[in-house]
């Protein structure tokens, strides 16, 4: 169905409800590169106000990728919750800007309408807002989930401790370990990506982390992010698997280019339900998203990268995960050149994924061929910890020396707690005071725990 | 950290950990923040990052060091005019300027058996410190072994895949390109090598492979080149470079990816 909107005496001809989305998008590079974005300042806006015109109902029946061709499609469509859609069913999308933002829509009536939207839905809202906006909805949308401790609770932000090493060497990785925790973090999980893919390495990583935790009854999860086939085998052979993770993107044939589909996702889902090692809840998930991951698979079926994005996270609301991590500025400038697209995708990605009803966290990170530095990860990371985000990442210095990237600081982690009042997961926060890490204003103390740390390495 | 001016420096107690990794652990803290002396360094390294990033390819300085290899030495452009549309737009630095596509087609070059092509790709400081000598090893290796020689192309603004257009046009039996590596924090003047079976536009990463880090604090030219030339050798044995050549032979693939991102 086409679109018009005049403006003056021109008239804009968006052919369909996909074309509509990416012109109306804020300009990024990815939708250059794709030959997709505004060609114009005016056609961005006209295409965004067309956009608000468009009934929600419009978008349960114009798929942006064929429901016979995409299983993400299938999900969306199938899925769709008429009960909780049926409040909002009579909103625009404008009509939706302007409700998310009102006092009615507070933090129950949030959650509730939450499976009646579409990711499409939330992409095309989120491109009318402004930054503020994005960040106030994201704020009145609470996601708490469990595991071996809480996560999501107002008020509290946790970090995902990431000891990354380049040959996996165990010592090099349990040594970040250490110093993460004498700072902190720790409490999201403590999650490695690992150097290389093999069960063997991986299995070796997965029996160290959990003597580590064993030893310490430390009350958070642990995950090695390999791919989700060698975790299963991992889980077959009885290996300590605590989160089941994968990269996932939001169609079918950038999913099929990671390797995974909805039914493989479900199995692992399944396996890692079965092995019941959460202690306070059962959400064993861990997915990673990004904008652009559908784009540089040619898997985008000319949909714009941020509405790709918000269609991964119905394929991850499938699964009830535990945190849900948009990997923001790792793709590099081809798909967000600067730390002004960063940001704001950073920001998008929360909203959308909160809307949806899911515990979004961000590696909020650039590489060194964008045109971002630890200035914009400040004020990223700042703006998320007011619009609530329920983790960030802490590796030692900012540096990952394996993934060659910039993110954030165990310190980095400490400075949004301590500028904006937040606390680290209440289990969590409960052992860092019992082992004398830390007092209950965030004060690190000196104690006997770093001995018996740093014990443990030697060991 | 001059304890007698009182600035709230906190060293960690944990020092002794950095011996078992490079990561920026126990920096210290002033109050819950970095250390300025640790912030700086951050900001030293990532400035080497950027630099390296928008460095060019002195390329008269280039062209007189392959010279002396003793091939022809050809200087073409990719279709990225410059460094932000270049790092903008990867789909332009994979293919030849229209000036360079002339070039290539008024040299009407024989098919050699070997075509080495030299790009700035994310780091020109890399060529210009590891091009030379590497370049110079391998052709020495290559000739020992009777395979004939392409002339010597340097590239500016491409990247990997501009291996597919040179091949439209020289048609080699195989083509090798090095390239600039994306500048970490630890290392701003890393080269790669990737190998390429029969190169023609369409190709994949997954069909090239590659040997990542050559420096002289990483692989050192010597052992770059040895690895090289076993990757030459098995790929003319199985017609094929790729997947399929990692998974076949018993190389460190710590060091040989099928592909890396760029």
């Amino acid at each position: 169905m086409p679109y018009p909107f005049t403006i003056g005496s021109f008239t804009y001809r968006f052919v369909d409800l996909k074309e509509l989305l990416a012109k109306a998008s804020p300009l990024r590079s990815g939708d250059g590169l794709a030959g997709l974005a505004a060609t114009s300042y005016e056609e961005r806006v006209a295409a965004q106000l067309a956009l608000a015109n468009v009934p929600l109902t419009t978008f349960l029946t114009e798929v942006v990728i064929p429901y016979e061709t995409d299983e993400v499609t299938r999900l969306i469509i199938d899925t769709h919750d008429k009960q909780a859609f049926a409040p909002i069913s009579h909103f625009t999308v404008g009509d939706l800007r302007d409700w998310l933002l009102s006092n009615e829509a507070d933090t129950p009536v949030l959650r509730q309408v939450a499976s009646g939207l579409t990711p499409e839905m939330v992409a095309a809202v989120s491109k009318l807002m402004r930054n503020q906006d994005l960040i106030l909805v994201a704020k009145k949308c609470e996601v708490v989930t469990r595991f071996r401790n809480t996560q999501g609770i107002t008020g509290h932000l946790s970090v995902r401790l990431q000891p990354n090493h380049p040959t996996d060497d165990t010592k090099g990785i349990a040594a970040s370990i250490i110093d993460g925790l004498l700072y902190g973090s720790g409490d999201a999980m403590i999650g490695i990506n690992p150097a290389t893919d093999s069960p063997a390495a991986t299995a070796r990583l997965l029996y160290m982390l959990d003597g580590l935790r064993e030893r310490f009854d430390m009350p958070t999860q642990n995950c090695v992010l390999s791919h989700i086939t060698t975790t299963l085998q991992l889980v077959e052979q009885q290996v300590p698997v605590d989160l089941i993770f994968q990269s996932i993107a939001g169609t079918e044939k950038a999913n099929a280019s990671f390797g995974v589909s909805l039914s493989l996702l479900q199995e692992a889902y399944e396996a890692g339900l079965s092995l019941k090692r959460g202690t306070v809840g059962n959400n064993v998930m861990y997915f990673e998203t990004g904008q652009g991951s559908a784009l540089s698979s040619n898997g985008h079926h000319h949909v714009d990268q941020q509405t790709c994005e918000a269609r991964a996270y119905a394929v991850a609301r499938v699964y009830q995960p535990f945190l849900v991590n948009s990997v923001v500025g790792f793709i590099g400038p081809e798909y967000l050149f600067d730390g002004k697209q960063i940001i704001r995708a950073g920001l998008e990605d929360h909203f959308c994924g909160k809307v949806l009803g899911l515990p979004m966290g961000m590696d909020i990170c650039y590489t060194n061929h964008a045109q971002a530095d630890q200035d914009d990860m400040d004020t990223l990371l700042t703006l998320l910890g007011v619009a609530g985000i329920n983790f960030i990442m802490g590796i030692p210095g900012a540096d990952d020396i394996m993934l060659n990237y910039q993110s954030t600081s165990f310190h980095d982690a400490l400075y949004l707690r301590r500028v904006l009042g937040l606390r680290p997961a209440p289990e969590f926060e409960q052992w860092l005071l019992r082992q004398g890490i830390m007092d209950n204003l965030g004060n690190r103390l000196s104690g006997n725990t770093q001995k018996q740390l740093y014990a443990a390495l030697v060991d | 950290m001059d304890e007698t001016k009182k600035t709230g420096m906190e060293a960690d107690d944990w020092e002794p950990l950095k011996a078992y990794t490079n990561a920026r652990i126990a920096l210290g803290k002033t109050g819950i923040s970095i250390p300025l002396k640790e912030s700086l360094q951050f900001r030293l390294a990532h400035a080497h990052a950027k630099d390296a990033v928008y460095s060019q390819l002195n390329v008269p300085e280039l062209e007189a060091t392959l010279s002396k290899i003793g091939l022809p030495v050809y200087c073409l452009k990719s279709k990225a005019e410059n460094r932000d549309m270049y790092l903008q737009r990867p789909d332009f630095g994979r293919l030849l300027s229209a000036d360079s596509v002339q070039r290539l087609q008024k040299l009407n070059s024989p098919s050699a058996d070997v075509c080495l092509i030299i790009a700035d790709g994310l780091s020109a400081t890399a060529i210009m410190k590891n091009a030379g000598p590497v370049v110079q090893l391998l052709v020495e290796k290559v000739r020992q072994e009777g395979y004939s020689l392409a002339p010597l192309l340097v590239v500016e603004q491409g990247r990997v895949a501009i291996t597919d257009a040179v091949g439209e046009w020289l048609r080699p039996r195989l083509a090798i390109i090095f390239i600039g590596e994306r500048p970490g924090l630890s290392s701003f003047d890393s080269m790669g090598a990737y190998i390429t079976y029969a190169p023609q536009p369409g190709l994949t990463d997954e069909r090239r492979n590659c040997i990542s880090n050559i420096r002289e604090q990483g692989l050192p030219p010597e052992l770059a080149v040895n690895k090289l030339m076993y990757l030459i050798q098995a790929a003319f044995r199985m017609q094929l470079t790729g997947v399929t050549l990692k998974d076949n032979n018993a190389l460190d693939t710590s060091v040989v990816y099928p592909q890396l991102p760029e």
